[in-house]
């Protein structure tokens, strides 16, 4: 058993815990944060994508106890059914989802990768690694590849993302 | 998983007494391939220590105009980092093409040089695994083998090296550079820290125990077209089935290394020479004595055009 | 309510409600994570334990012995289930092979232990414990080893392994055109997101299961048949599904171990089947090989077609029924069809997807392809051609609707189909090939009995409940619809309960068959709310109107809540059939479009556009029936290009039994999808008017990608997927 705190959605939260507590595990059974899912545990699917210290992960591999003092974003923290997140909001207006397992994972991860590209991190489909990376479909599409939505919303959540975006723009 | 006990540590000494106090003790960085193996019990290290409060994190210039990286510079970091994608281009292409972004947040410098197989034999723990389980046989062979090596794997063994970025770092002749527990350290060609399989297919680097990566360095820019082509069934978030990395110069010689055919990035300096002359050239002298299987003989004219169409690009 | 004659004018035909682009009412739910899945109720049952599948290492024979003393002695161990403990069990009316194997090992990861501990990493390192050693028997595993020997398997009803018109193999013999090709279809695996999940807790002898589930009734009644108990002892609670394809049909091992944990353990108990075991321990698509002959005159008119299809399953195993679409689809005088099924030991074939006409419809769309090219027919013009509006086998029995030849020809329209260059290889891109293809969509409407509950407030709150489910399909939001439309008031007026074994009897997910029976149900349900509402407010007229929140006849109105003034207002109905799926073949129609690129060097296939046109009835939500057929069009990218369980043919198992092995398709791999619904109602299929479209979307796609690939390249390939190395050989020089 190990001790750790670190916060979550705002709010400080130490935990005693099996060393081998994933952080995913951490949040869904500990904390009851059910709203980061689990589809693979394996670092193969990204249901489980949360974000840390303003990075977006695979919370299955990663144990809890590394992340020490560390800020925790899940989707809960994004928002609630009352007062969505923008990107919330974006997947229903686009039906950017279906049965709704990958949802968390995919808005976590879409809500990072927006902040990436403003970073100017470059990416797989970039053309010029010397230049900054553009928000194009190509792009969205190649940074979103991570999370793995099998009911196939892929292109709704492509059109979700974009006019996120450009209201950020 | 099987139980362990976990310590954090700041210092290389403290991380090498720590692996000299515990016989079965392993460092975690990133985590992303240990952690996916513990949980199959692949991976049964019965004490963690955490060396991500090490400093290993920067990328600095070397003396003689190369870069130091870090051993735990997330591959994010170092494909966006501005000097690599200036002048290292291939290495920055390598490390996008591998994995995902939620993975690539994580993943380390040192840790994607030493991730493991992605054969699913050796991830089946019923299957018999040299890798896993020495002397218990190879199910892979005569099995399903489309994604495995054609060339420099053994009887024992025809896993391949999943990484991208050490691809890479193989093209453009890296240095590894490590501490050892008794606190000397040593530079490893990076041609020399992956093995080919033999008879020991579960010693897969020439790492000695409780040995610590702690940078990789690059030396000076070549110049050149650098490009990274990975081909794959899926257009994102997959291992290669072939990868080529190459560095062409103007004149049409360079450097080329191959991945996703072999247990280790798969360069043949010699068949370099051929660059000027085209792909084929180049692939006949690169996949001499390859032994494919009837279901990865297609990687064999894979490399070859992969290659054409590289060195195509690379004229403009 | 029993639905016999064509339906009139009704309530829906207003159309307020029904019919418009509605967002999901569950999205807030699950865009912010407060959706509760089968592993998620963390409050009700408190504190269960956690429970941990072993899965067999063999694919057949038996379990010689097993040691669980070092697991009974793992620390937080509360419980170890085996076959040799649990009990007599008995098996599932839907299930092949037993879910819990031993001493008999049926399929490779059949489960032969659930360990239940205080903790998940406890359960988890404590299976690893388990030894079990096996004596393994010798076992066929090779689809096209069993060809030969495969018999004809029993019909059911009006499902005959063969089936024959006129004088197939004379009219054959003699057109002067023919086809004779082979296709192969591979095994194909679900793959949802949320892995099969139960959690059981026991009050006595009642048992409820917090599962994930598409057929609440059908697994109720398989729980209670396993577990040998009172079906009215069986409470299951499946309010949100993770996807389900077909794979959650039935009752499966992580609900029966979950039972047996908690029953074992003395308290509450979830299990959550690791991801790389689904792959080899549920069930999945299986491979196909089938034979498909034409003949057709020089006018382009098909004389003969014959479709013969061979897959394998385990004993007491049904084949795939890949011919299904052959009989209805095209005209033609002479025709068979036939069915063949080899015994395999490989993990349990079933229902996914368009069972049937899914990997049926890969195989027959690119038999039309190559046979219009050997008539120097355009595609389209040769599916025209060849249309019938009459069953084939039956020309007395006409179509309720059909619109392929409508669809194909929008679709070619809205596509740009005329800019396809006919001959093959000749479009190029840069480093890219590019071709188009198309391919018919088809799929067969299914009626099925459904109920459900309607109750009504004082506040004019409508609230339904049913035990339909809703797996990402969108019941949640047409069946509001229906009650919103229904009763006369606004969507926010309705809350809706699903997926409960305490409510009634509803169709259930699957067979693209949930959203137009499931919303008859609640039609039914709801006229008789109404009729109950105008007693209780004393109208005596037929003519009654509900909307806006009031009920109206001649000049006087009154607030529909006022019925429930002194007690809510309940109603209970079904939507049952009486013989229009006889007098009428009801079927779903569409076609799919493609362009493509082939990578010139690598062969890589990349997609560029799709388009759907679908004709499938009334849509109740253009919304997510759209998002249905993306999702459909989806997973055809994926059964056309990449997906395929490797079989390792001597021990017997699916080789990439996780999802980076197993691989379905990506962000990266999906551009822009267009879909466009024909404008359609179907009077003979229910009073909604409605007919599925979920599967659909599915049956045509991947034949669209492989005639594509053809267009762009010259190359044929008649064994999904077509992945690169299929092609690199006969690739022209880059």
């Amino acid at each position: 058993m190990a001790t750790v705190s670190f916060s979550v959605n705002g709010e400080v939260r130490a935990l005693k815990l099996d060393t081998r507590t994933t952080l995913l595990d951490a949040l869904r059974e500990h904390l009851h944060l059910t709203g980061t899912k689990k589809g693979c545990d394996h670092g193969q699917c990204g249901a489980c994508t949360v974000i840390v210290g303003g990075q977006r992960i695979n919370s299955c591999l990663t144990l809890a106890v590394m992340h020490e003092g560390e800020t925790v974003t899940t989707i809960e923290g994004l928002g609630t059914p009352e007062h969505m997140h923008p990107m919330q909001a974006a997947f229903v207006k686009h039906d950017g989802f279906q049965c709704g397992y990958c949802t968390p994972g995919q808005i976590c991860s879409a809500v990072a990768v927006l902040d990436e590209i403003k970073a100017g991190i470059p990416s797989h489909v970039t053309g010029d690694l010397n230049a900054a990376p553009q928000l194009t479909n190509t792009e969205l599409r190649e940074r979103m590849s991570g999370n793995i939505c099998r009911c196939g919303a892929y292109s709704n959540i492509a059109e979700a993302i974009t006019e996120v975006a450009g209201r950020r723009a | 998983m099987k139980s362990f006990t976990y310590e954090k540590v700041s210092s290389p000494a403290a991380a090498a007494s720590a692996v000299v106090s515990n016989s079965n003790a392993k460092f975690i960085a990133g985590g992303t391939n240990l952690l996916d193996l513990m949980k199959l019990e692949i991976e049964t290290p019965s004490h963690l220590i955490d060396v991500n409060g090490l400093g290993f994190d920067k990328i600095e210039p070397t003396s003689d105009g190369g870069l130091r990286i870090g051993a735990l510079v997330r591959n994010t970091a170092l494909a966006a980092d501005a000097r690599i994608r200036r002048d290292y281009g291939l290495l920055s292409r390598a490390l996008l093409a591998g994995a995902s972004g939620q993975l690539r947040n994580k993943a380390t410098t040192a840790g994607n040089l030493l991730q493991r197989t992605r054969c699913p034999y050796f991830y089946d723990t019923n299957q018999p695994c040299n890798k896993r389980n020495p002397g218990s046989g190879c199910a892979a062979i005569g099995g399903v083998t489309r994604q495995h090596a054609v060339i420099g794997a053994s009887d024992a063994c025809i896993a391949t090296h999943p990484s991208d970025m050490a691809i890479a770092m193989r093209a453009l002749d890296a240095t590894v550079q490590t501490a050892r527990p008794d606190g000397s350290i040593r530079d490893i060609p990076i041609a020399d820290l992956h093995r080919l399989p033999g008879d020991t297919p579960h010693i897969e680097t020439t790492l000695t125990s409780g040995e610590l990566i702690t940078s990789v360095t690059l030396p000076k820019p070549v110049g050149g077209t650098h490009i990274y082509r990975k081909v794959r069934d899926r257009a994102s978030y997959a291992f290669a089935l072939v990868s080529v990395g190459a560095i062409v110069q103007r004149d049409g010689t360079g450097r080329v290394a191959v991945g996703g055919i072999a247990h280790k990035p798969w360069r043949v300096e010699a068949a370099e020479a051929e660059m000027p002359h085209g792909a084929k050239a180049v692939a006949a002298h690169l996949l001499e004595g390859a032994s494919p299987t009837k279901e990865n003989a297609f990687k064999l004219s894979l490399v070859e055009r992969t290659l054409g169409a590289v060195l195509t690009e690379a004229k403009g | 309510m029993k639905f016999d004659t064509p339906a009139t004018t009704n309530p829906i035909d207003q159309l307020k409600v029904i019919g418009h682009a509605t967002s999901r009412i569950d999205g807030p739910l699950k865009t912010t994570g407060r959706a509760t899945y089968a592993y998620e109720w963390h409050d009700r049952p408190a504190s269960p334990a956690y429970g941990y599948i072993v899965g067999a290492a063999i694919a057949k024979g038996r379990i010689a012995s097993m040691d669980l003393s070092r697991a009974r002695s793992a620390p937080g161990i509360i419980a170890i289930v085996t076959a040799e403990n649990a009990g007599k069990l008995g098996k599932g009316n839907y299930n092949t092979a037993k879910l819990l194997g031993g001493p008999d090992i049926d399929h490779y990861h059949q489960a032969v232990a659930v360990v239940v501990a205080e903790t998940f990493e406890q359960a988890r390192a404590a299976a690893q414990l388990v030894k079990v050693d096996y004596a393994a028997a010798k076992g066929s595993f090779d689809l096209s080893a069993g060809r030969d020997g495969a018999a004809k398997p029993p019909g059911r009803g009006d499902d005959q392994p063969d089936t024959t018109v006129g004088d197939f193999p004379g009219a054959f013999a003699s057109s002067p055109v023919q086809l004779d090709a082979t296709y192969t279809t591979p095994d194909q695996a679900h793959a949802m997101m949320e892995p099969h999940a139960s959690m059981a807790a026991w009050e006595g002898d009642k048992l409820t299961l917090w599962t994930s589930n598409q057929m609440i009734a059908w697994t109720t009644g398989d729980v209670a048949k396993t577990l040998g108990l009172p079906k009215e002892n069986v409470r299951l609670i499946s309010p949100f599904i993770g996807g389900g394809f077909g794979g959650k049909l039935f009752l499966r091992a992580d609900a029966v171990l979950a039972a047996l944990g908690a029953r074992a353990a003395n308290r509450p108990v979830k299990v959550a089947m690791q991801r790389p075991l689904m792959f080899n321990n549920t069930t999945h698509r299986p491979a196909t090989i089938q034979r498909i002959r034409i003949g057709a005159g020089r006018d382009g008119k098909i004389t003969a077609i014959g479709h013969e299809s061979w897959s394998g399953n385990l004993p007491e195993g049904r084949p795939e029924t890949a011919v299904q679409q052959t009989r209805l689809l095209y005209a033609g005088e002479n025709r068979m069809t036939a069915l063949r099924l080899a015994m395999l030991d490989l993990p349990e074939g079933n229902a996914m997807r368009a069972p049937g006409e899914a990997p049926g419809m890969m195989a027959l769309e690119i038999a039309m392809d190559e046979m219009a090219e050997r008539l120097g027919l355009d595609p389209i013009e040769f599916r025209a051609r060849n249309d019938t509006q009459v069953d084939p086998e039956h020309p007395n029995r006409p179509f309720s609707q059909r619109q392929l030849v409508e669809c194909m020809r929008i679709g070619a329209e809205r596509f740009g189909w005329n800019k396809r260059n006919a001959e093959p290889g000749k479009q190029r891109d840069g480093r890219w090939l590019i071709g188009m293809g198309v391919a018919a969509a088809f799929r067969n409407n299914l009626l099925m009995k459904s109920g459900a509950r309607v109750r009504l407030d004082r506040g004019g709150t409508v609230t339904v409940e049913t035990d339909m489910t809703d797996i990402g399909t969108g019941s949640y939001t047409i069946i509001a619809q229906t009650a919103a439309e229904m009763m006369g008031v606004p969507l926010e007026k309705v809350v809706v309960r699903l997926g409960d074994s305490s409510f009634p009897v509803s169709a259930g997910s699957g067979g693209q068959f949930g959203a137009n029976n499931s919303t008859s149900g609640v039609y039914a349900a709801c006229v008789k709310l109404r009729e109950a509402v105008a007693q209780k407010l004393g109208f005596n007229s037929a003519e009654i109107a509900f909307t806006d929140g009031q009920v109206t006849a001649g000049n006087r109105s009154v607030p529909l809540g006022q019925a429930a003034s002194d007690g809510e207002l309940a109603a209970e109905d079904s939507i049952e059939y009486g013989d229009l799926a006889k007098t009428h073949q009801q079927s779903t129609f569409g076609a799919h479009f493609v362009e493509l690129g082939v990578d010139v060097a690598t062969a890589e296939i990349r997609v560029r556009r799709m388009l759907a046109v679908c004709a499938a009835g009334r849509i109740l939500n253009p919304t997510t029936a759209r998002s249905q057929v993306i999702g459909a069009m989806t997973m055809g990218v994926g059964a056309a290009l990449m997906e395929e369980l490797a079989v390792d043919k001597r021990s017997g198992f699916f080789v990439n039994h996780d999802l980076a092995g197993y691989e379905v398709p990506v962000h990266a791999d999906i551009p822009h999808q267009d879909t466009i619904f024909l404008d359609e109602t179907d009077p003979m299929s229910s009073p909604m008017k409605a007919k599925g479209i979920g599967e659909l979307g599915l049956c045509g796609v991947a034949a669209a990608l492989a005639n594509a690939v053809y267009n762009a390249t010259g190359i044929r390939v008649r064994e999904y997927p077509i992945t690169l190395d299929k092609l690199l050989h006969r690739m022209p020089d880059a």
